[in-house]
């Protein structure tokens, strides 16, 4: 049955990338859909919402960091897959799992803040710099989600 | 570091002079009126309201011919026009312009007359093509619509429902009208809805033969002509060409004005200018002979103004010190470093009366934790000659532009310190180039360590610089109470924090939870192993004691003492927090590398080249745009949220002096030397 480690393996990597692009692909159509509403009434603000429609994309990136890093270090990149056994299989699944949970949720929480600041924007654009705060305040749990899973994955010995 | 000081200046002078020292210190553009006199039976203010509302509405007309100009003759823009800022013109060119000011109005209130006649004659071509559609059906028919009799018959024409047919309406005919002599039904036309027809009938039979025909749906045509349906067309045509014709001439001589542009514009700041003076005057306590403004302007020039307007006219100039109870507008002074990061200040808010500028101290954390955050030499190299270029190269931008783009500039350079450190260079683009092809793998040596070997170490290093700069950040609270002579609060709020912090560290550095993070055992000597105990416990049993000191019960003390140790929770969240600067360094490189990879899968060939030189570059632009946002967010999030909760509230009201609130152009200014 240890051919089943590195599926697993690859199982994680699948999961980190899977779920925090989803929540990304979530959170800045959310935010795109108010962006969109501000710019028709005044395009001039194309460039601040544009920044705080990005702010819930971070997540898809995270996810795509561990999911890199996960695929390296059980060899799918770069040939010679490594002989994984169950355990370690499931390891690094559990290690992916906080990134890929916390990107989801966090992302698409975050997409529904950063429409609620791009709300700020279209009434007081000066107020650009407290508005971008908000959906950053958010995505500190995605941050921390990011560490754990990264810190995790890099400690398993393969 | 430091908020500006501010003087009331109150100027008392004649009449004569008013225009003159108004115009005199709205060019200065120094001075944020600000009345303190009341009206009384002297001092009366003069009712500005209307003549500023004319102005207003000069510069408002003025704008909107500038807009449709800009909608038939766009003015040529570059990429760059948002850095360029305001035209500058001489005196001597405002002047000019301002003595045409009258005609210039005209041309404005002409171009809009012919930007509505432009639509008029567009709305006239575009309803004559509609009857041409309505006429259509009718072409076949060769006599003209309106036609209705001859001496014995009668011809109407009409339309019945879709599919009725010849055949259909002579029955239609006989049932329902059969007492007359029969008519002749003519369909010129058809299509899916409508039968279009003529009829031809006796003169004493027509009522009934409509009657009948309307029972089934017919219908007199909407509009009737009176030439033939060929003829008409022509005759609409020519007249549509005709009105095309006009609305394009009207554009023409639309076009033909945009070569007054510039003059329009700078017609349009003088009146909003103008506008502003009005506003000012009318605010102005005014008696017979003399006039009196006051307002706040900055002690560093306040003499220099009082002397320049006392040699110029007959005025008095007087420059005080403010009350105690004065919230004067808040101008931040930093050195030529910090300045650029009063922006991000002012984006929190500014310090209020008796905060301290907290500009300088955050600029050098700004850079550092920035710099950290994007880790990537390269990166910082494309960002800091970018940044670089930019100012040098449009010295005209937007002061606030200015400020950000060398705010990025400082951060870029501490991207490249912090790259080298490192050892990012397009994340590891140098292993693949060189082991893609030359076959040997050369890695660039990182001046201390590389993160993602030992993620870590980096992590412990994070944190300290987060304790760091929170330490600070009390410690500036520290210097705050000091000042305002409440010794009370900094030894409870301030000290005894620091004990128990600094207490529980040093606890913590030699505990098995540490050594097993740090993989290294700190072994402290036993005196300070004793006195962390100590400072720790002396810290909490103080906190618990003093915090609720403002309240008389002392059950009620001690449980809001308790509830204040529990910040300690506050703290490690603050702390750890700075894990960030680990995450988003981690997050640049690792990305980098993804996109170097891609690159490097590619086969050795020309083609594979090319490609991997574009994957390069597409790649690498959108990482660096992503994580310099990313950078920039969580660099003001540090700064905001952990560095200004410990000590600043902000919420100071920014200064805005009377001056000349240009949109277009500047014209140059008198400066005070």
């Amino acid at each position: 049955m240890s051919e089943l480690g590195i599926v697993y393996g690859l199982l994680g990597a699948a999961v980190a990338v899977l779920l925090s692009g989803t929540g990304s692909a979530i959170g800045v159509g959310i935010a795109g859909q108010a962006a969109s509403g501000v710019v028709t009434e005044d395009p001039s603000k194309f460039a601040k919402v544009l920044i705080i429609q990005l702010l819930p994309g971070t997540q898809g990136l995270y996810g795509l960091l561990i999911g890199f890093i996960t695929l390296s270090k059980i060899g799918v990149l770069g040939g010679g897959l490594a002989d994984l056994s169950v355990q370690t299989g499931l390891l690094i699944l559990a290690a992916c799992l906080p990134i890929g949970v916390v990107g989801l949720l966090s992302a698409i929480a975050q997409g529904k803040t950063a429409a609620a600041a791009i709300g700020i924007v279209a009434k007081k654009p000066d107020q650009f710099g407290k508005a971008m705060l908000f959906p950053a305040m958010v995505e500190t749990y995605a941050i921390l989600a990011l560490l754990i899973s990264f810190l995790a994955v890099s400690g398993i010995q393969v | 570091m430091a908020v500006l000081k501010m003087q009331r200046i109150t100027i008392c002078a004649l009449k004569k002079n008013r225009k003159a020292i108004l115009e005199k210190l709205q060019s200065l553009g120094v001075l944020e009126v600000n009345h303190i006199l009341d009206e009384d039976e002297d001092f009366r203010k003069m009712d500005t309201a209307e003549r500023k509302t004319g102005f207003e509405k000069a510069a408002a007309a003025v704008d909107q011919a500038l807009d449709i100009l800009e909608q038939y003759a766009p003015e040529k823009k570059s990429m760059f026009s948002a850095l360029e800022g305001k035209k500058l013109i001489s005196a001597d060119e405002g002047m000019k312009v301002q003595d045409e000011r009258r005609d210039l109005l005209r041309i404005a209130r002409q171009i809009y007359d012919l930007d509505r006649e432009h639509a008029e004659q567009q709305a006239a071509a575009g309803r004559l093509t509609n009857s041409i559609e309505s006429l259509t059906p009718w072409l076949g028919l060769d006599v003209p619509l309106k036609t209705t009799e001859t001496e014995r018959s009668v011809f109407f024409p009409g339309v019945m429902p879709g599919g009725t047919t010849a055949g259909r309406i002579y029955e239609i005919l006989e049932e329902k009208a059969p007492d007359t002599a029969g008519a002749d039904v003519h369909i010129v036309s058809q299509d899916q809805s409508t039968v279009y027809l003529g009829v031809v009938c006796l003169k004493e039979d027509a009522g009934a033969v409509e009657e009948a025909l309307r029972s089934e749906g017919f219908a007199r045509p909407a509009q009737v002509w009176d030439e033939t349906p060929e003829a008409e067309k022509a005759d609409l045509e020519a007249e549509a060409a005709y009105m095309r014709k006009q609305a394009a001439e009207t554009e023409e001589k639309i076009r033909a004005l945009a070569k007054r542009r510039e003059e329009l514009q700078i017609v349009a700041d003088y009146y909003r200018v103008r506008a502003d003076k009005y506003e000012v005057l009318g605010e102005l306590p005014q008696s017979e002979r003399a006039f009196v403004i006051s307002g706040y302007i900055p002690a560093a020039v306040a003499d220099k103004v009082a002397e320049k307007l006392m040699s110029k006219y007959d005025c008095m100039v007087d420059v005080e010190e403010l009350k105690e109870d004065e919230e004067p507008p808040v101008i931040l002074k930093n050195n030529p470093f910090s300045a650029n990061m009063e922006g991000v200040v002012e984006s929190y808010g500014l310090p209020v009366k008796g905060e301290i500028d907290p500009t300088t101290i955050m600029s050098f954390f700004y850079v550092f934790f920035f710099g950290m955050m994007l880790s990537d030499a390269a990166y910082g190299v494309i960002v800091a000659v970018v940044c670089g270029i930019l100012v040098w190269k449009f010295p005209r931008m937007s002061a606030g532009m200015r400020k950000s783009l060398k705010l990025f500039f400082w951060c870029g350079l501490s991207t490249i310190v912090w790259g080298v450190l490192f050892g990012g260079y397009f994340g590891n683009i140098v292993d693949i180039v060189t082991e893609k092809f030359t076959g040997t793998k050369i890695t660039p040596p990182a001046l201390w360590f590389i993160p993602l070997n030992e993620p870590m170490k980096l992590l412990l290093y994070s944190l300290l610089f987060g304790v760091i700069h929170l330490f600070t950040g009390l410690a500036i609270k520290g210097y705050l109470c000091i000042k305002d002579r409440k010794y009370m609060d900094f030894f409870c709020d301030v000290v005894l924090w620091f004990m128990l912090l600094i207490g529980l560290i040093l606890m913590l550095l030699p505990s098995e939870l540490f050594a097993s993070i740090a993989q290294m055992e700190i072994v402290l000597p036993g005196w300070l192993n004793t006195l962390a105990k100590g400072l720790a416990v002396i810290g909490a049993a103080g906190i618990v004691l003093m915090s609720g000191r403002g309240n008389k019960n002392p059950a009620l003390r001690l449980a809001l003492g308790a509830y204040d140790l529990y910040n300690i929770t506050g703290w490690l969240s603050d702390v750890l927090s700075y894990s960030r600067l680990l995450a988003l360094g981690l997050a640049t490189g690792v990305i980098a590398s993804v996109i170097n990879q891609m690159g490097s899968m590619l086969p050795n060939n020309v083609i594979g080249i090319i490609f991997f030189i574009l994957i390069f570059i597409v790649g690498h632009s959108m990482n660096l745009a992503i994580n310099l946002l990313g950078a920039y967010v969580h660099t003001n999030r540090l700064q905001f949220v952990e560095f200004f909760g410990k000590f600043y509230e902000g919420g100071g009201r920014p200064f805005h002096p009377f001056r000349e609130n240009t949109k277009y152009a500047e014209i140059k200014e008198e400066t005070l030397s």
